[in-house]
């Protein structure tokens, strides 16, 4: 088990105190740029990111957080760039890595018309996940809607839906969460639960890129900020050392540019 | 292990200038041009004065030394765009692409030719401007298809998304477009119809002629192919320029 | 789990969550059914069908209500899964991009066939047609098995754009020329048999392999973005 603190920090020039050196990157990202049709969005990324790294990726509407994390979901290709995750080409071996993400955004990617069970079952046979009928109904327990689980999502209010979304998402114990705005909709005992299960997914080893407009809490969960304005990145630091009236001066001369 | 994609994009930075590009091309579009016209110009008095008038048609027969080479240009067309449209999924490079639409664009006006000039051909012959003869047939299908592809293209612009639903169109067409002649062909054998084209053995001035007239348009094809594909290739770019001031890169 | 198992259970268990989403929101089915009538209705207007010709145009206005039917159904079910906006749900999954092809067929074959199959007797009524033979129930098969083939690739690739009602039937109708020609011709057979039949059924045969290997293939450059 990676305790998140002494995690592995790789290509990003700096190193703290006690930290080892990686060979292998567990996600490597050069030079990507995206845009739809003639539209640029991403502009050129390059970021390295260790495992056991809870991301936290900044920026106003538009500079591409979204974008990002669609590319790395493989929902897109990229125009150009490399990209590998676990050493898997995400292009050429988009299947692998499908296997190896979870992606929660804030709309819940389920089927309105069957119950939660269903959904989760379904999925279940897409990621090949063994065991589906006793994990689903884990984690449909873990998540809180356990008296819902034979009900349709089309009754089911906001904030369920999305729980149920987070259930689908670590179905498949993905060893990357993409988090594209996941507390959408939830309440203080949805936050409270996402929180952990945050936890509990970085415990396992995993990984996890989330966006936020909240600079706190991109501080207080993420080991370290990313910064996109216009499509490149424009800061990143690590949050251990980093107090947060510097991260909000930052994000306000980089947003007024 | 990480594997560079390439860019779909900038085949510009890649090769070089543009301006160093565009010395070449003038050249063999100028050459091509103008064997294209002095074979048409020469295809036409011998299609009404050289070849020997037909005995059973008449001298309205002579517009078949036009509507064979058009239609079989028009079908070749076709082939190039479903062609290049394969290069295009294969390789993933978007100058297949241009030259699919140039060939698309080409293919529509030869088709529009063909049964114009078959249905013409049709009325002096049969006294109808239309019969279900499997070649007119397949023409119109063939018609429809291209329609079809320069509209999908149109509607989705200049994206990838686009270049990807014109390839899976040409190449549907190119695999049905025999089926569907095949098709006609049982179809109208149960009700025989004039069959356009001349059955027999052919005199030497006729093939002669038709040959001349062929190579006329062949030549005249592969000139536009070339113009065009140009034409698409400043497309492309000029929207990148639009879009570079516009997306402030 | 070896690959093909995977492939097949995956096709599977799309299939069955289509069919489930069907029939739980009874959209598509109960409208393409209506319209199907419909049609075969209108045509009994239109020709004023007497003894002599009945034969002529029967088999057409049976194919036509079909095709008519099939197009708007197969809008329907890709629009369905475009709805809340995402074909992402199953893009977002790790299944092959044919399996998706496969099930999509598969599904809109199904509500297809239950509309033919509810026509059929409708249409033997209206038309006073002695249609309803077992030799019916293959070229039927086969016949809309083709359409059906072209139509959910090109139901895919139009739902991209905004004028897909429109795009749909444009794309469609081109392509399926020999399935419709062979399946009215092979319905008049059976009606007025006549010597010398050109083989109807083995051109549509011929189709249906070709195209469901050309479509399978192609299916992945439609749905992706």
């Amino acid at each position: 088990m990676i305790d998140a603190s002494n995690v592995k920090l790789s290509g990003i020039g700096s190193r703290t105190e006690g930290a080892e050196v990686v060979d292998d990157l567990y996600m490597s990202i050069v030079a990507l740029k995206k845009s739809y049709g003639l539209k640029p969005i991403l502009r050129g990324i390059d970021l390295s990111v260790g495992q056991g790294e809870r991301v936290a990726l900044l920026g106003a509407n538009g500079t591409g957080k979204t974008t990002l994390l669609r590319v790395l979901a493989c929902l897109t290709r990229p125009s150009a760039g490399a990209l590998t995750l676990q050493g898997f080409d995400i292009v050429r071996e988009a299947r692998v890595v499908r296997r190896l993400v979870g992606l929660v955004a804030h709309q819940p990617y389920l089927y309105e018309e069957l119950t939660a069970l269903e959904n989760l079952l379904f999925f279940g046979h897409m990621y090949c996940v063994e065991h589906a009928l006793a994990k689903a109904t884990q984690l449909i327990r873990r998540v809180g809607l356990e008296k819902r689980m034979h009900e349709r999502i089309s009754t089911f209010s906001r904030g369920q839906a999305q729980r149920l979304a987070w259930a689908r998402a670590l179905l498949h114990s993905p060893s990357l969460l993409l988090l594209d705005e996941a507390e959408t909709g939830l309440d203080q005992e949805g936050y409270a639960l996402i929180d952990v299960l945050l936890q509990e997914h970085t415990a396992r080893g995993g990984t996890t890129l989330f966006t936020t407009h909240q600079l706190e809490r991109a501080l207080s969960i993420g080991t370290r900020v990313v910064l996109l304005h216009k499509g490149k990145i424009a800061y990143q630091q690590h949050t251990a050392a980093l107090p947060i009236e510097e991260l909000r001066q930052r994000y306000r001369q980089v947003v007024a540019e | 292990m990480a594997l560079a994609n390439k860019e779909t994009t900038n085949v510009v930075q890649r090769r070089g200038t543009l301006a160093a590009r565009k010395a070449r091309l003038p050249l063999v579009s100028l050459v091509l041009g103008g064997l294209a016209f002095v074979a048409i110009m020469t295809a036409i008095p011998m299609a009404f004065l050289y070849a020997q008038t037909d005995v059973v048609q008449g001298p309205a027969q002579r517009i078949f030394y036009f509507h064979v080479p058009i239609a079989s240009v028009g079908m070749f067309a076709f082939v190039v765009m479903a062609f290049t449209s394969i290069m295009y999924l294969w390789k993933r490079d978007e100058r297949w692409d241009w030259a699919a639409r140039a060939s698309a664009e080409i293919g529509t006006v030869f088709i529009t030719l063909t049964l114009i000039t078959g249905s013409i051909w049709g009325r002096t012959t049969w006294g109808t401007w239309w019969s279900w003869d499997p070649k007119l047939t397949a023409s119109l299908v063939l018609w429809f298809m291209y329609i079809s592809y320069l509209m999908v293209r149109s509607y989705m612009g200049r994206t990838s998304a686009s270049a990807n639903a014109g390839a899976v169109i040409a190449i549907i067409g190119v695999f049905d477009v025999p089926i569907i002649y095949e098709a006609v062909n049982l179809w109208r054998g149960l009700h025989p119809a004039a069959q356009v084209g001349v059955p027999g053995a052919l005199p030497s001035d006729v093939v002669l002629t038709l040959m001349v007239a062929l190579a006329g348009f062949a030549l005249l094809y592969s000139f536009l192919m070339l113009q065009l594909y140009q034409f698409q290739k400043l497309q492309t770019f000029a929207q990148r320029l639009r879009a570079t001031v516009e997306y402030d890169m | 789990m070896s690959a093909n198992r995977v492939f097949f259970e995956q096709v599977w268990a799309i299939l069955a969550k289509d069919v489930r989403y069907e029939l739980r929101s009874k959209q598509t089915w109960t409208s393409m059914g209506m319209f199907a009538l419909l049609v075969l209705v209108i045509f009994n207007f239109a020709f004023d069908l007497r003894v002599e010709n009945k034969a002529a145009v029967a088999p057409g206005a049976l194919w036509v209500a079909f095709i008519f039917a099939s197009l708007l159904g197969l809008g329907r079910t890709i629009a369905a899964e475009r709805e809340q906006g995402s074909m992402d749900r199953l893009l977002l999954c790790p299944v092959d991009r044919k399996a998706i092809y496969l099930a999509k067929l598969l599904g809109n074959l199904l509500f297809i066939s239950v509309v033919e199959v509810v026509a059929l007797p409708v249409y033997a009524a209206l038309f006073d047609v002695p249609l309803l033979t077992g030799k019916l129930v293959p070229i039927v098969v086969l016949g809309t098995f083709g359409i059906t083939i072209i139509g959910t690739l090109f139901a895919t690739l139009a739902a991209a754009t905004r004028a897909r009602e429109l795009l749909l039937p444009i794309l469609v109708f081109p392509l399926i020329v020999p399935v419709v020609i062979a399946a009215v011709r092979a319905t008049e057979a059976l009606l007025v048999p006549t010597a010398n039949e050109p083989p109807w059924l083995g051109l549509i045969i011929a189709f249906d392999l070709i195209f469901l290997s050309v479509s399978t293939l192609t299916f992945q450059y439609v749905i992706e973005e």
